[in-house]
């Protein structure tokens, strides 16, 4: 027999658990001190603000919440990679990515709060970027989508989609990279795989050696990244952004990170996972790894910790007073944006809702 | 001025719009160089090129997905799922994303797409190419569901759907899709979306009826004229969002109602028709609703399908009950 085709995937890792440098190569914004703290900065507000999330919702001011505990590299390498023109399609817990974007907190409390408002995203590039999408993996060829009207304009621009280990079984998955491949469209898919589907392992889901060479049948480039590794994160993007936007194809990474928290606040994870696992995940964590670097380059101490740290939790509880201060939209508001025009005959059932509402202002009166 | 087939009426309405709008393309499988499996697309691909005429991988969940991405991107995508049948890989997208978008955004992105889709029965095709499915469309905010029934309506409403700002699933009844031809301006002139269309004045009965029924529904109302019974006849055209005064308004006229459907009975259009007309006009009728529709079976393999559709008789025998019982 002959060889059809031959196939590798690569690993990418520049900083192990401890931080230190596993290769010499730092790429060029690695070199830059100072946006390495920017990005240690937005990772550390992201656990914050995760933190505070929770916080609320244990006390009952906030609905059920997706917990992004343990993929700040990941989700902060994403964001900080893409340029402002890109796309970003996410799931529902790439917070780190959409706060370096500029989606508010007080946007992702509206939102998981029961309030829609909070996907009308108010900062640019964020506010033209995809809403929170809770169907696992659709979001992928909206994606696809995208890119393909960024091929057909002729744009420089790169539609980047986020989904789990669980959502890379999806056909909506195969099916957004496989027309990225066929039609050389600029997507970059990436993996998180954070090792759970709610109570289901990764095993579960594929016998796949890695879940990057998924992107193989598809045509694409695939890499496998330490995703707690937020240099190896940036790079691996910055390299498949380039390629995208150069006409070169899409990519598939894949970011091997873990979920340190439960699924959501309504999940326990103690139900399906021991502690040992997860003891060995937080030693494998990816703050204390750059902290680590930082420090030891001296571009980080516990003075600028601290100051750090207090400056988001002053930033949260500004973020966390605006969400609370907000009040409920009109009742009408459920029939508003059905369509562009309310058609008439849906008028006469937010009519009668109206009326509804009028009764029981009037009977308060009494 | 040219005659033309229905099918060649959505290709004109296509092409019109692609010319005068570069945001518009399509999509699907087999639209580009094969020109569309009933030729909706024919020689599209030529004139518009392979950008703006994708032939997509095979897979409808695909189709609908990137269609979705497309619209929310400005551009104006006309998606083509090859039949009825094989809509259903699409409806999470339609669903969960294109109805909601808008809501789910407070406005912020939208989704103006169109999903065209050759409709019904009776050409003697292989399972799953004969349903007719239009409820399980109905029920899904944020959507509107067309069924055009002549040349013209194809034109003007398939022109109206690609410009309307939210996402459109357009039926296209394939069993008349080369009933017969008629003149049909190339004017780019759209028909309006959210009203009904009558087609034929009566003030004895009202036959609601969309899509391919539309000629059994007027070859009735023939016969019933014939016996000196007249029969006004209105083609829905848009089932969501309903335009329920066109027909409240001509049942106050009748006092009588026939609701003549291809879909099974149970739960389609027709029962949200008639609970509209108890609950609204019950005092108006003068003889029970009668509905004429599929059967709550599946559509049979093509030697029994035209058993199953309604037929002109059944039509004419369900009008004369209802002016039997007053």
């Amino acid at each position: 027999m002959t060889i059809a085709a031959k196939f590798e995937i690569e690993y990418l890792q520049y900083l192990d658990a401890a931080g230190k440098e596993v290769r010499k190569d730092l790429p060029a914004f690695a070199k830059d001190l100072d946006h390495m703290v920017e990005l240690y900065k937005v990772m550390m507000s992201t656990r914050v603000f995760d933190a505070k999330s929770i916080a609320l919702q244990r006390t009952g001011k906030l609905g059920t919440y997706a917990s992004c505990l343990g993929h700040e590299a990941a989700h902060v390498g994403i964001g900080s990679a893409m340029k402002p023109e890109d796309v970003l399609a996410i799931s529902y817990r790439e917070y780190g990515a959409q706060l370096y974007r500029g989606v508010r907190p007080r946007e992702v409390y509206m939102y998981w709060g029961g309030d829609e408002r909070g996907n009308d995203y108010q900062v640019e590039p964020a506010r033209h970027d995809f809403a929170w999408s809770v169907p696992i993996a659709t979001q992928c060829l909206h994606a696809a989508g995208s890119a393909l009207a960024f091929k057909i304009r002729g744009e420089k621009r790169v539609a980047v989609c986020t989904i789990g280990d669980g959502g890379s079984s999806k056909g909506d998955f195969y099916g957004a990279i496989n027309i990225a491949g066929a039609q050389n469209l600029p997507l970059v898919a990436v993996i998180v795989n954070n090792q759970w589907a709610i109570s289901v392992p990764r095993k579960i889901q594929s016998g796949a050696e890695t879940l990057a060479q998924k992107g193989i049948a598809a045509g694409l480039y695939c890499l496998q990244v330490d995703g707690n590794d937020i240099i190896a994160v940036r790079k691996a993007m910055e390299d498949a952004l380039d390629r995208a936007r150069n006409g070169e194809g899409g990519s598939v990474l894949e970011l091997v990170t873990y979920r340190l928290g439960d699924h959501t606040t309504a999940d326990d994870a103690r139900r399906y996972r021991g502690k040992e696992e997860v003891d060995e995940a937080w030693a494998k964590e990816p703050m204390k790894r750059l902290r680590n670097w930082l420090v030891k380059k001296k571009a980080w101490d516990d003075a600028k910790e601290e100051a750090w740290r207090a400056e988001c939790d002053d930033w949260m509880d500004n973020e966390v007073n605006a969400y609370l201060e907000t009040r409920a939209q009109p009742v009408s508001a459920m029939f508003d944006y059905i369509y562009a025009e309310v058609p008439a005959d849906l008028a006469k059932q937010r009519d009668y809702v109206l009326s509804l509402e009028n009764q029981l202002e009037s009977n308060k009166g009494h | 001025m040219a005659q033309i087939t229905l099918i060649e009426a959505v290709t004109q309405a296509l092409a019109y719009e692609m010319a005068h709008d570069e945001s518009v393309v399509v999509l699907g499988e087999d639209v580009g160089v094969n020109g569309g499996v009933f030729r909706a697309t024919q020689g599209l691909q030529e004139k518009f090129g392979e950008l703006r005429v994708i032939d997509t991988p095979l897979d409808e969940a695909t189709i609908a997905g990137v269609t979705v991405g497309l619209a929310v991107q400005g551009m104006k995508p006309v998606a083509e799922a090859q039949f009825e049948g094989f809509i259903y890989p699409m409806m999470e997208q339609i669903a969960c994303h294109a109805a909601r978008m808008r809501n789910r955004t407070r406005g912020r992105l939208t989704v103006p797409a169109v999903w065209r889709a050759p409709w019904g029965g009776g050409i003697r095709a292989p399972e799953h190419h004969s349903e007719a499915n239009e409820h399980l469309f109905t029920n899904i905010p944020g959507l509107r569901v067309v069924l055009p029934s002549s040349p013209a309506r194809a034109y003007g409403l398939l022109l109206a759907a690609i410009r309307d700002p939210d996402p459109v699933v357009f039926f296209e009844p394939k069993r008349i899709y080369r009933q017969y031809k008629e003149e049909v301006p190339d004017d780019g002139e759209a028909l309006p979306l959210d009203v009904c269309f009558v087609l034929r004045d009566g003030s004895d009965v009202t036959l609601v009826t969309w899509g391919s029924q539309v000629k059994e529904t007027l070859e009735a109302a023939e016969a019933l004229a014939k016996e000196g019974i007249s029969a006004e006849v209105i083609d829905v055209a848009t089932l969501t969002p309903l335009d329920f005064d066109t027909i409240a308004e001509s049942v106050a006229k009748t006092g009588r109602c026939v609701i003549v459907h291809e879909a099974p009975k149970t739960a389609g259009f027709g029962a949200e028709i008639a609970a509209r007309l108890a609950e609204e006009c019950l005092y108006d009728l003068l003889a029970p609703v009668e509905r004429v529709t599929g059967f709550d079976t599946h559509i049979p393999l093509y030697r029994l399908e035209m058993r199953y559709l309604p037929s002109v008789e059944r039509v004419v025998s369900a009008a004369k009950r209802t002016l039997a019982a007053s």
